[in-house]
């Protein structure tokens, strides 16, 4: 897949995952829009994980420790054919499995998470036993930075290290913003990069919201022999919809059928921009 | 006869088990001289992960070991395994049903005058209301041996706990252990006692001396404290004249409790008493003054089961 067919995607996914929240009436909206660039070039570029080889523990693996941004998962989920679009407009609906965060009964979904600081131990532990199998394979792990206030973070990164995981790509969607407001004002995490550095990691920083740069950075790693791998993606909440970017607000806001419809229009004035480009 | 601790069984039957399977990985937190898994290390330095004093860290690495396929054992002081962990073992084990074996060593009031911050006498009752996960409280080295074996195979979250002391040995031999079965030691038709873990040595004597003067007890070993084994339960009831529970944990959601409102459900009703630590600010020794304290020696035993079927 090109370049210019992730940035499609990117718009087609950003209409999907609008789509379901609005037809679901919940939805973690603004942190499903920052972190789907990520996810896009993850499952279309990077994992190689499908239906097929799912079951089998020889494989790539991804587990999302930010559970709430479940509607990008799902969205992406969907397109590479692990459930239908029927299954997946069941969300929030009475005894639906495609509930607010994710969990094992989803077909593609690794395991379950949602309560925050969960989510790197568990791929720590995955990075160890491949290890200990002598495969190949690389486990990466999405992390809210919100979350990066959770004690059990450090811990895992302090095992992570020591077991020299370079087969970990820890991927943090640095969207600034959490549900009370600006990161550096609820508990401020900064300077992040110099933190991941004293622990002993290999960390690079990008715009997280650039297919082109995602793709660069996770097409090649290990950053370093025996370094575990730390990408903080400087993403934009709410990416894509002028009315929703940077507002607080819309970290769990359910648009009304205006501003979905406004939504709609912007995602498809940026897409006539891309194929024109 | 004396025979072992049940942590010395436990690392023991581990070790062996683990030389013939290389998947067999344990996981620790700074715990590995407590858990006597020292010759473990030396012997098999590939199949333990040493996590550091991180317990919620050690949970969900065991989650992740057993998502590539490993049989994992964490294993860590059952106070700190289960309170500071707990969400852990909620979401990263139980929900997501990772066939995890976590080991809480040191349970109940082993710790002795260390005091409260070790005591584990809520670990019971916080996994009672977790749902998935099985709860396993072996009485000695027969049941100790058998719970790790059938550890390796099992196929859900299980949690595992015990002491320190050596134990007495209560099986003849022709026992089958099963996980989920309770293990009737002794028939009588006066008094059923149904305890689990360690106090079930108390218990043992206790019978012992009830039958010298001609009160025939029915005693249980409730190894497994969920699934709970309703129908040795219902059984070793039906006869007798009244029931005592006793376990190393609080009276609040334990075995105890649990047996109360089996009965309350079926209408049942027998002189009935729970046997176990009260909430209060516990009184502090070694863990044998302790249980001594809370009623649970055997003369203690005796004294209420003469009262309650007088």
């Amino acid at each position: 897949m090109s370049i210019k067919d992730l940035e499609l995607k990117s718009i087609e996914y950003r209409k999907k995952i609008l789509e379901i929240i609005f037809n679901g009436g919940a939805g973690h909206t603004a942190g499903s829009l920052s972190c789907i660039d990520i996810l896009n070039v993850l499952y279309n570029k990077i994992l190689n994980i499908n239906p097929n080889n799912f079951s089998s523990y020889d494989r790539n693996h991804y587990i999302q420790s930010k559970g709430h941004s479940v509607e990008a998962l799902y969205t992406v989920l969907c397109d590479k054919n692990f459930f239908s679009k029927d299954d997946l407009l069941t969300l929030n609906k009475f005894n639906s499995h495609f509930i607010g965060h994710p969990t094992k009964k989803i077909p593609g979904i690794e395991h379950n998470t949602g309560a925050l600081g969960h989510g790197l131990s568990v791929a720590v532990g995955m990075a160890i036993g491949l290890k200990l199998n002598n495969k190949n394979f690389k486990i990466f792990t999405l992390l809210g930075d919100g979350e990066l206030s959770e004690g059990s973070i450090w811990e895992a990164l302090l095992s992570a290290n020591k077991y020299n995981l370079d087969n970990l790509v820890v991927i943090v969607d640095r969207n600034k913003l959490q549900i009370t407001g600006r990161t550096e004002e609820v508990n401020p995490i900064e300077p992040l990069k110099d933190k991941f550095n004293s622990f002993g990691l290999s960390t690079r920083e990008i715009d997280g919201n650039s297919v082109h740069e995602l793709n660069d950075v996770l097409s090649f790693t290990p950053f370093e022999k025996n370094k575990v791998n730390v990408i903080i993606a400087n993403t934009i909440k709410g990416k894509g919809i002028s009315f929703m970017e940077n507002q607080v607000v819309w970290h769990h806001k359910v648009p009304t059928e205006e501003q979905y419809n406004l939504a709609l229009n912007e995602l498809e004035k940026l897409k006539i921009n891309i194929e024109n480009d | 006869m004396i025979e072992k601790a049940n942590l010395e069984v436990f690392a023991d039957t581990l070790l062996e088990l683990a030389r013939k399977d290389k998947d067999i990985i344990v996981v620790t937190s700074d715990s590995r001289g407590s858990g006597k898994l020292t010759n473990f290390g030396h012997e098999l330095p590939d199949q333990i992960i040493e996590v550091g004093i991180a317990e919620q860290n050690l949970v969900g690495i065991c989650a992740g070991l057993s998502a590539v396929g490993k049989k994992v054992f964490g294993v860590s002081p059952s106070s700190f395994l289960t309170a500071r962990s707990l969400e852990q073992i909620k979401n990263d084990i139980a929900y997501s049903d990772h066939p995890v074996t976590l080991v809480g060593i040191s349970a109940g009031v082993s710790y002795g005058q260390l005091g409260a911050t070790h005591h584990s006498i809520h670990d019971i009752a916080v996994l009672r209301a977790i749902n998935n996960i099985n709860i396993v409280v072996p009485a000695d080295n027969f049941e100790t041996k058998e719970v790790i074996k059938a550890a390796i195979n099992f196929k859900h979250p299980l949690f595992i706990r015990f002491g320190k002391k050596p134990m007495i040995k209560l099986h003849d031999g022709d026992h089958n252990f099963t996980i989920g079965s309770g293990i009737k030691l002794k028939s009588g038709k006066d008094l059923a006692i149904i305890a689990t873990g360690e106090t079930v040595q108390r218990a043992f004597k206790a019978c012992e001396l009830l039958k010298k003067i001609d009160i025939n007890c029915t005693l249980i070993s409730m190894h497994t404290i969920k699934p709970f084994d309703e129908e040795i339960f219902l059984n070793s009831i039906s006869k007798v004249k009244a029931v005592i529970t006793v376990e190393e944990h609080s009276v609040s959601g334990g075995l105890g409790e649990k047996c109360a409102s089996v009965m309350m459900q079926k209408n049942i009703h027998l002189p009935f008493k729970i046997l176990g630590f009260p909430d209060e600010y516990m009184v502090n020794g070694s863990q044998k003054d302790v249980l001594d304290h809370y009623n649970m020696s055997a003369e203690k035993i005796l004294e209420l089961a003469k009262n309650l079927i007088k």
